[in-house]
């Protein structure tokens, strides 16, 4: 008999736990009644009359957190003076980002979450490319929109397989292009590494790099993966090959990392660092941290580190963009420090809010994606958009750069090119449209 | 009558899932399909802890070999479409397959940790949790994806229709097979090998002088706790579509003892238990977290992604002092008879574990 009280003490408990479960459940979002002109009506999921609630997946602890978890804050920031200042339409945007850790398969559980269970209209800048190939099959077979992946990976642009996916950073192939081609420039003759994450990230990257510096140049490949901070094998290998310039496509962490262990080898090349990995003010905190030292130890580490930029310099205060986002951190974000990250967030925040006002008064999910396909105008960034029903890669050029005393100084002019390895880096002459008075964009 | 009394309960269980599943959202479909993944692992670990006696803080790695062995199984799967077994029958034969690899597995692990004792045993265990994610990420990138991972598809059948909600297909699908895997674990117990287990629980030399095989019963418990991993592993790559090695780092292992512990150890219901709270606790919380803005007890943006881990912790903490012997220990105490003391398994290990290691200091 004391079994059958087992089994009965389960069954009851689990009979508690379903009344839990039910309560918790909310309910379906009532269908969309037919839109007239001027009433503003719940035209998709996550679309009230007055709020458009968009998620997204963030590395807000583990090892791309540093740096990285400012992005969605100051995305933020830049939405609460959206909302401050007649919102969207009127409607006010929620942002929900959720932490993943950079890890895979928490990005599958808070994305399923976010669609699921939060009814997103829109997953926004979900960040990390290992993280995000994790659901982008997903979103697309929910014909969710999957907008301005914080990711530079080629894997977004392909509308065939994933229209609802779209990428807004300079992609790594067009960056490895940029950044090979400046090497092969000025690097003559030079002994050349490679340093890079072994994903589709640095794989881009080096694919990109590949198709200016000639073969023959480059005398060794080194990789890392973002969970192992043990990297001295592969710094080791660099130098043991006389690497004289090292290119590397890494995580702020690992820029840092490779810095300090190659110093500690008494090694010094001249270090070549994505936009991804070098954002000085984020490199200098970390170097710090990591060495335990504190004021200009960091700053001066990082001098003369070459790396490029497709949003405005941070250093150029009479830039209006700059201007513009300066004065939202201060009053909305002002806790984080005004670097590379916040201008990042902003910017994609920026170009979100653009977007939607495209998209129309009461917008379905296809509303938006084919107000990005027609394309969007050059803003935010030093050069244009890709955007067509043919191409869902973002921002196509960027300048090169020298961090110089912890900001980043443009060297020479903004650079363009394609994907492709026969396509040529050319100059961009257009200047960069300023912002509009309000700062935010309308119809 | 064990096994139509086990039926019964399974088919209360099913029926209870089933309209929960209808009744509640997709989400909450989505997690009871991640509950049915972890309760099977969580099962297995309970039954090697709470009957054999032995503990493993490496189970998390055992369920990073089923899921690997799905998705690998997944990517080459032209023998299985070759031989006919295609759609849902060729997922369970997958299934299948990737928990008989990991229980050869398990046998590997328990015929060199079968001399170990107590937190020797562990330290064994805890190596494989350590080894496995990095030797996945970094070694073998090639065949395993790196930290990247790889991709596994779940299709909702044909004849569901195609609006059918994937999620409630994955939760339909998991909970089947962790029913099934629950009735056969709740059979095994009340065997004569469950009743061998306990009996090398409550005293290894008086079990060995009835006869019983020592080594051969251990490396049993091992294979199943294993299996048990491996098949939990197996639905939770289903249910995620992913297997990546940062899902399976020493924190799931660890994770696992905790759910079993909470639970109650040894009790298949007390896994059901402890893998609701370890997956619906910190859900819940991050989103509390979240509707305060972030900014939980008035903690800055940057610690309040640490307060459902931390939350999870203080949960543990409270559930151990109220019920020592775990949810199902409560409940059974709660709306059952006085559980005799010999059925507590966590003052069994307490006893077994650093007592035993001064008598054999003593000896020495």
């Amino acid at each position: 008999m004391k079994r059958s009280h087992h089994a009965m003490a389960a069954i009851a408990g689990l009979a508690c736990a379903a009344m839990v479960l039910a309560a918790c459940s909310s309910s379906g979002s009532g269908s969309g009644s037919g839109s007239t002109k001027g009433a503003l009506t719940a035209s998709a999921p996550g679309i009230t009359p007055t709020t458009i609630t968009i998620g997204s997946h963030q590395p807000l602890t583990g090892p791309a957190a540093p740096g990285y978890s400012e992005i969605a804050p100051a995305a933020d920031a830049y939405f609460k003076y959206v909302n401050a200042h007649g919102g969207i339409f009127g409607r006010k945007i929620v942002y929900k980002y959720l932490d993943d850790g950079y890890n895979p398969t928490n990005t599958s559980s808070v994305v399923h979450q976010l669609v699921l269970n939060d009814n997103v209209f829109a997953i926004f800048n979900g960040l990390g490319t290992p993280t995000h190939l994790a659901v982008v099959q997903y979103l697309n077979s929910q014909q969710v929109p999957d907008v301005f992946v914080a990711s530079g990976c080629e894997c977004w642009n392909d509308p065939s397989k994933y229209p609802d996916t779209f990428g807004w950073q300079l992609d790594y192939v067009r960056e490895g292009k940029i950044l090979g081609s400046y090497i092969a420039q000025h690097f003559k003759g030079k002994k050349i590494g490679y340093f890079y994450q072994n994903d589709e990230f640095g794989q881009d990257g080096v694919k990109g790099l590949d198709m200016e510096i000639p073969k023959s140049q480059v005398v060794a490949r080194e990789t890392y993966v973002p969970t192992n901070t043990k990297i001295g094998p592969a710094v080791a290998g660099l130098k043991a090959k006389g690497a004289q310039v090292v290119v590397s496509f890494s995580i702020p962490a690992f820029t840092a990392l490779l810095k300090l262990t190659a110093l500690g080898l008494n090694y010094n090349p001249q270090l070549v660092v994505s936009d991804v990995g070098s954002d000085p003010i984020t490199l200098a905190g970390l170097l710090n941290s990591f060495a335990k030292k504190s004021g200009s130890f960091g700053n001066t580490l990082i001098n003369g580190i070459i790396t490029d930029g497709y949003l405005p310099s941070l250093g150029d205060s009479s830039n209006p963009w700059i201007a513009l986002f300066k004065k939202i951190h201060d009053q909305y974000d002002p806790k984080a420090p005004f670097d590379g990250n916040v201008l990042y967030g902003m910017s994609v925040g920026y170009t979100f809010v653009e977007s939607m006002f495209k998209a129309g008064r009461n917008p379905t999910r296809a509303d938006l994606i084919s107000a990005i396909n027609a394309g969007l105008p050059q803003g935010v960034s030093v050069a244009p958009y890709a955007y067509s029903s043919s191409d869902h890669n973002g921002i196509t050029g960027a300048y090169m750069g020298v961090i110089k005393n912890g900001v980043l100084t443009p060297q020479g002019g903004v650079l363009v090119t394609d994907d492709s390895p026969g396509g040529k880096v050319t100059a961009f002459s257009t200047q960069q449209p300023a912002p509009p008075a309000s700062g935010i964009p309308s119809s | 009558m064990t096994l139509l009394r086990h039926l019964a309960v399974a088919v209360a269980v099913a029926i209870v899932v089933g309209l929960l599943t209808i009744k509640l959202n997709y989400y909450r479909d989505y997690q009871i399909a991640q509950i049915a993944a972890y309760v099977v692992a969580v099962a297995g670990l309970t039954v090697l802890i709470g009957l054999t006696g032995q503990i493993s803080v490496g189970n998390g790695a055992f369920m990073a070999v089923g899921a690997y062995a799905t998705a690998l199984l997944q990517l080459h799967d032209g023998w299985l479409n070759s031989l006919g077994i295609t759609g849902t029958w060729q997922i369970v034969v997958i299934l299948v397959l990737s928990l008989l690899i990991t229980a050869v597995g398990g046998a590997i692990f328990g015929m060199a940790a079968a001399r170990l004792r107590g937190p020797y045993l562990a330290g064994a265990t805890l190596m494989l949790a350590v080894a496995i994610p990095a030797a996945v990420a970094d070694k073998y990138a090639g065949v395993f994806g790196g930290d990247q991972g790889l991709g596994v598809a779940v299709t909702t059948p044909g004849f569901l229709g195609t609006t059918f909600p994937p999620s409630r297909w994955q939760a339909w699908l998991t909970c089947a097979v962790a029913l099934t895997a629950l009735i056969a674990l709740a059979n095994l117990t009340r065997s004569r090998l469950g009743r061998s287990w306990r009996a090398l629980r409550d005293d290894e030399v008086a079990a060995s002088l009835a006869g019983l095989n020592v080594a051969r019963l251990q490396i049993l418990g091992f294979v199943v706790s294993a299996a048990c991993a491996g098949l939990g592993g197996a639905l939770l790559a289903i249910v995620s579509s992913i297997v990546s090695p940062g899902a399976y780092t020493l924190t799931l292992s660890i994770g696992l003892l905790t759910a079993a512990v909470l639970g109650g150890l040894g009790s298949l219901a007390g896994a059901l238990w402890g893998s609701a709270l370890f997956v619906l606790v910190p859900s819940y919380l991050t989103n509390v977290a979240q509707s305060h803005g972030g900014k939980l007890f008035g903690l800055s943006s940057g610690a309040s992604p640490f307060v459902p881990i931390a939350a999870y912790g203080v949960v543990l903490i409270v559930v151990m002092l109220a019920f020592p012997s775990g949810i199902q220990g409560g409940l059974r105490r709660l709306f059952g008879p006085a559980a005799p003391l010999a059925s507590e398994p966590l003052s069994l290990l307490r006893r077994r574990g650093p007592a035993s290691e001064h008598q054999e200091e003593d000896t020495a």
